[in-house]
């Protein structure tokens, strides 16, 4: 018997405990394209429902974006569905040396190397570069992709306190006598949407001789003046030596990711990194749409522009309405409930006004700090905000939550 | 409370707790209690070994041996005796 009893029994006491905690996650069936608006049938079997899409990464609106589509239905008809192979056996096509070329120069490092994901780049490039000889320093919030490539790699594991200069500097000085020292960090960080202080973390890595290595994944396209990222942001650009980004968000919203930076470092990923050596190529049909995006957002700053008007709109229309928001200037606005159950029912009761967000709770973000993760896009016009706004505003005055404070709505809620 | 154990706490609290809310005592549980985790243990290692002028092996220094402040004094002991 290839599947005993017990540890059948055993798998299913495991989901039970995951249901009782009220961790299961459920998932909600999209039956359109990506969007402001989508329509959405949840739970499993309930009849179809419009709603305003107010927590995807589409912070561009290029998931679905007429060019890019045309660019992939022509990859499609001329380089194929797939390519049956890894990079290095039969797998690479012009496009993808393309690609890479193109990417370098947006985000004007000195070479790329794709990945099937962002995750499987944060998996691969540690272990790539680094040996036993060397330190990892990474920021306390960083995403949990990178966590896992840490665990991978021989290099000696340390972390600082999120976004703690003081700290990360005692870091530094504790681990002098190492190798490399890698100062590694998100761009801007997923749950709270505030970005890592590049400017000082670059310092202090010429100070002591450290590289720096940042997952731009929900920074990519869009911060900075001419989207090229957090490193933009923070006036640092050829600064970073290692960058990591996924072509799953801004840049198009399907998938692939990669790491850009040193010569050496992406060559040593190209000869070494186990997920790139070891998975399939990046399917033709994505690079061709991503070489679309990156042309796109090469020519015109338009789109960022578009979403930069959006979210300060809607921050302030929350703000105005008495929502207590996490401080931040990304296109990430957490909209602080603080009680995980609260959370859930603010959730629910936006979806039946027609808005879809997301409660997010321990262990996703910290106890005492569930919220709703909303994400703007260049995708929603003001009348999507606004319809959302006033959702969000009937359901927050249901729950007698405008106008209060943190301390107010946890002696309200609890914990 | 020892010497010993006032410059632990004192590290730990520096080093691992977030705001002033929190509070921990010689046998709060560190690791199993959520406030270390294992990658954050190597800071504690390395100024324990600092500080003490002692050399504590990889296979020494598990999250079991890390768990409170007063364990963590234990094995500092043992490795100053040797």
């Amino acid at each position: 018997m290839a599947y005993p009893d017990p540890i059948k029994q055993t798998y299913q006491k495991e989901i039970k405990d995951i249901r009782d905690a009220g961790l299961f996650k459920q998932e909600r069936f999209i039956h359109s394209s990506q969007a402001a608006d989508i329509t959405v049938e949840f739970p499993e079997g309930a009849k179809l429902q419009p709603a305003i899409n107010m927590c995807s990464n589409n912070y561009l609106g290029l998931s679905s974006h007429p060019e890019v589509l045309k660019a992939a239905h022509e990859g499609l008809d001329t380089r194929g569905y797939g390519m049956s192979s890894v990079r290095f056996i039969c797998g690479t096509q012009d496009i993808h040396r393309e690609l890479e070329h193109k990417v370098t120069e947006f985000l004007g490092t000195e070479a790329t190397i794709l990945f099937p994901s962002c995750m499987d780049a944060n998996a691969g490039v540690f272990e790539a570069v680094l040996n036993d000889k060397d330190v990892m320093i990474a920021d306390r919030l960083v995403h949990a992709s990178i966590i896992d490539g840490m665990r991978l790699c021989k290099a000696q594991q340390d972390t600082f306190k999120h976004s703690d200069m003081a700290h990360l500097e005692e870091k530094l000085q504790l681990h002098a006598d190492k190798r490399v020292k890698l100062i590694i960090t998100d761009g801007v960080f997923s749950m709270d949407g505030d970005t890592a202080k590049l400017d000082e973390i670059v310092r202090l890595a010429e100070r002591y001789g450290a590289l720096v290595f940042v997952d731009d994944s929900h920074g990519s396209g869009y911060i900075g003046k001419t989207g090229r990222g957090t490193q933009e942001k923070y006036g640092v650009m050829g600064k970073i030596d290692i960058i990591t980004t996924t072509f799953g968000k801004a840049l198009g919203g399907a998938s692939g990711g990669c790491v850009s930076g040193r010569r050496e470092i992406v060559e040593l990923c190209r000869q070494k990194a186990r997920p790139y050596l070891f998975s399939n190529t990046v399917a033709p049909v994505i690079v061709a749409g991503v070489l679309r995006v990156l042309e796109i957002l090469s020519k015109s700053t338009e789109r960022r522009d578009k979403l930069e008007t959006n979210t300060a709109h809607w921050r302030k229309g929350l703000t105005e309405a008495g929502f207590v928001l996490k401080e931040g200037d990304t296109s990430i606005v957490p909209v602080m409930l603080f009680n995980a159950k609260l959370a859930q029912d603010v959730s629910r009761d936006l979806y039946t006004e027609g808005v879809y967000a997301m409660g997010f709770f321990f262990p996703v973000v910290p106890k005492g700090q569930a919220r709703i993760r909303t994400q703007v896009s260049a995708g929603h016009e003001v009348r999507h905000l606004d319809k959302a706004l006033a959702a969000f505003k009937k359901v927050g005055q249901k729950f007698d939550i405008l106008g209060k404070t943190k301390d107010e709505i946890i002696q309200k809620y609890g914990m | 409370m020892d010497d010993m154990q006032k410059i632990v706490l004192d590290y730990v609290t520096r080093e691992y707790l977030e705001d002033d809310s929190q509070t921990i005592n010689p046998d709060t549980p560190l690791i199993s209690g959520g406030i270390v985790d294992s990658f954050s243990m190597v800071s504690l290692k390395r100024f324990l070994e600092n500080t003490y002028s002692i050399s504590i092996p990889d296979d020494k220094a598990t999250p079991e041996a890390f768990d409170t402040v007063n364990k963590i004094c234990t094995l500092v002991r043992e490795f100053q005796t040797k």
